[in-house]
């Protein structure tokens, strides 16, 4: 709803890779926020959607890893179901983060794509911690014409998004958000890359809040750069 | 001072810390050099994952059956003429050392660091009994001579202080004339220790790990204080939480070198004592005394729950010291001796949800805590499981997110809703919308627009470009 120009890029990337996409317009969300707040029982019915509706899919991709951890979760959160739990393996099985899927699966570390400046890149912690995804997003980067990057301090510490946290501990989420817009400006980079929506809406709000001139990019939009 | 540390309402006392910019510098930089020592240790070990899996399993086995090692190790403790004491609340275990204090006409008290006797309040009630009192781990003793300043850590526990801070107390509060170097200060401290040691009545330990089988006690300390608080003094008391067992030496073992490397990033630390009853025939030191008090105080009631797991815990702190929230707040934000991750989750099971509620949300669920745990502890997840019970078991949770949720259900769940929902996000942010930016949204944007800009809904939306990009083919 938000970030339409990162839909399109991961469908266009993906399109130029040879994948036949489809967007199954039944989807909804995968009911992280309601569930990370503890609420189980409502976030159950945005889950059972989702597997429902993806289950003719061939593959899942999604540009968030913490959407793709949480497609991931649901065979744990129906454990107990036994019409559920089953439905749920099977899309666990078949889900991929953008990067891991390119990478991992379609066996492609350069997409082809050109963008001038210097980067840094934010390791998200869902995509990193919990799917355990860490070295696609950089093997792809890594080989995008034009691109040099810079690491970034404390890369491993979260941006302080959080999904409710960000306003439910406004000022806790600030102080986290300021050190990670602190260190990105203190690598030098033009661009600040993420591979998740929730993250990049978290420190590009405080970039432009700050007025600070660093652009901040989902990963699926620098490698939809030509 | 008991487990909680202060009356202020959690976010009151963020709302003062974060403007505490030299506790924020101190403990930045001891976030940053404690998280890549760990790392280094534990890269040098090799076969790390492994380590802690077999760590894990030790703490869970050992969890599944601690009727039976408790029972272990009193029956050994005691064949060597210790005393053990089963304490059922703080309360229980005050009573019964204040108690031995006075039979044995005990005066002045000196104590190596002890969570477990924070936890309990157990300094406080022998001060009012008449008894002076000496922490002897160096960053308690700081703390003792600032008026009593609480914890904020659980293995450093004077980290929200730097050097300066650090002489400006002695000088105060002692007659020390040097400099802010650490080794100086150290120095001094120790001088002013050595004195008391040679003249205490009763020494007073923790326990890092009791072994089952020889019904020992073991001490891990960087300064060798706790060697000298179990030495010297003629009655030895030592106060352990009850799930600190391990059944052999062999186990005892492993989890030292998970502890010591997790904690400060050492092989070992410069002691490991253990402690096996009172003096011997034959033995050169010793206390004649031995008094083992184990407590309870809510820990058997987490046993055979959804939060078992958190009693693996074994202190090292390594979930502390890579939180990014902890980070900004500092460890007296929790209101409670357990900060960070680990206070998070064990806090409110132990204090309950009346004071400690706010705890679980103090995280964003980013899980460096669980990857940096040695010993495992799912400790997202159970913050997670935390908010859970809230809002489902507890029904605490305000009313206004109870019905935003309900919506969630609801709405996310329907995709004519969730559809509609979208196409008319655009129009209704209109009014809020420059630049594509919404600087002061309204309702639940509020919140967030405090803090940063929010991006305006595309006027396109993705599903209506999807549609009409599927019927050019896939051609751009």
């Amino acid at each position: 709803m938000f970030q339409a120009d990162v839909g399109k890029a991961t469908v266009e990337v993906l399109e130029r890779l040879g994948c036949e996409i489809d967007f199954p317009m039944g989807q909804v969300c995968c009911g992280q926020p309601a569930y990370n707040s503890g609420y189980v029982k409502e976030s159950k019915e945005a889950m059972k959607k989702m597997i429902a509706t993806f289950e003719n899919a061939e593959v899942v991709v999604t540009p968030s890893g913490s959407c793709a951890t949480m497609f991931k979760e649901y065979q744990h959160i129906f454990h107990d179901d036994p019409i559920w739990r089953p439905r749920a393996e099977r899309l666990a099985a078949k889900t991929y983060e953008l990067t891991e899927f390119i990478v991992n699966v379609m066996k492609v570390e350069d997409v082809g794509a050109k963008l001038n400046g210097v980067a840094t890149y934010h390791p998200s912690c869902h995509m990193t911690r919990l799917l355990g995804v860490k070295d696609a997003p950089m093997t792809l980067l890594q080989n995008v014409e034009g691109l040099r990057f810079e690491p970034l301090p404390n890369a491993h510490n979260c941006c302080g998004f959080g999904g409710t946290f960000s306003v439910k501990m406004g000022n806790i989420s600030e102080q986290m958000v300021d050190e990670k817009v602190d260190s990105t400006e203190r690598t030098g980079a033009d661009f600040l890359i993420g591979a998740d929506g929730g993250c990049l809406m978290n420190i590009g709000g405080r970039i432009e809040r700050r007025g600070k001139k660093v652009r901040v990019m989902h990963i699926a939009e620098v490698l939809n750069s030509r | 001072m008991a487990m909680k540390i202060g009356e202020g309402k959690f976010k009151e006392n963020v709302n003062k810390n974060i403007e505490d910019t030299f506790m924020r510098g101190a403990v930045a930089s001891a976030q940053e050099r404690l998280r890549t020592r760990r790392l280094d240790a534990a890269e040098e070990l090799g076969n790390w994952e492994e380590w802690r899996s077999h760590g894990e399993e030790i703490r869970q086995h050992v969890l599944n059956n601690l009727d039976y090692y408790l029972h272990e190790l009193a029956e050994n403790l005691q064949k060597r003429g210790g005393h053990v004491f089963f304490a059922e609340t703080a309360d229980e275990a005050n009573r019964y050392i204040s108690e031995v204090v006075k039979a044995n006409g005990g005066k002045k008290i000196l104590k190596a660091k002890s969570m477990v006797t924070e936890e309990i309040g157990l300094n406080g009630v022998l001060e009012e009994e008449g008894c002076e009192v000496i922490e002897t781990d160096l960053g308690e003793y700081i703390l003792q001579l600032d008026e009593h300043d609480p914890p904020s850590h659980l293995v450093a526990p004077a980290l929200h202080k730097n050097k300066e801070q650090i002489r400006d107390v002695f000088t105060q509060k002692l007659d020390y004339k040097m400099t802010s170097k650490p080794e100086e200060l150290a120095l001094y401290a120790r001088e002013k220790l050595r004195q008391e040691f040679l003249s205490a009545d009763i020494g007073i330990t923790g326990c890092n790990f009791a072994i089952a089988e020889s019904g020992s006690v073991g001490l891990v300390t960087n300064e060798g204080n706790a060697g000298l608080v179990s030495d010297l003094p003629k009655t030895q008391v030592v106060v352990m939480g009850m799930e600190r067992i391990v059944p052999t030496f062999e186990e005892f073992e492993v989890l030292v070198g998970l502890l010591t490397r997790s904690a400060v990033g050492q092989k070992l630390t410069s002691y490991i004592t253990t402690l096996s009853g009172p003096r011997e025939e034959g033995d050169a030191d010793g206390p004649e005394e031995f008094h083992l008090v184990i407590v309870d105080n809510g820990r058997s009631k987490i046993l055979g729950t959804e939060f078992q797991s958190v009693l693996q815990c074994i202190r090292c702190a390594a979930c502390i010291n890579v939180c990014p929230v902890y980070r900004h707040i500092g460890g007296h934000s929790y209101n409670s001796i357990y900060p960070g991750p680990i206070g998070a989750v064990l806090t409110p099971l132990l204090g309950g949800y009346d004071d400690f509620k706010d705890l679980p949300y103090a995280s964003t669920l980013c899980a460096a805590c669980t990857d940096a745990c040695p010993v495992k502890i799912p400790l997202h997840e159970l913050l997670h499981k935390h908010r859970q019970v809230i809002v489902e078991r507890e029904g605490r949770a305000p009313v206004s997110e109870k019905l935003a949720m309900k919506a969630f259900g609801l709405g996310a769940a329907s995709n004519p809703m969730y559809a509609a929902g979208s196409k008319m996000a655009a129009a209704m942010m209109k009014p809020f919308t420059k630049n594509d930016r919404i600087s002061n949204g309204p309702g639940p944007l509020k919140a967030w627009t405090e803090i940063r800009e929010f991006p305006a809904p595309n006027r396109e939306r993705f599903r209506d470009w999807f549609k009409q990009h599927e019927k050019g083919g896939g051609e751009q």
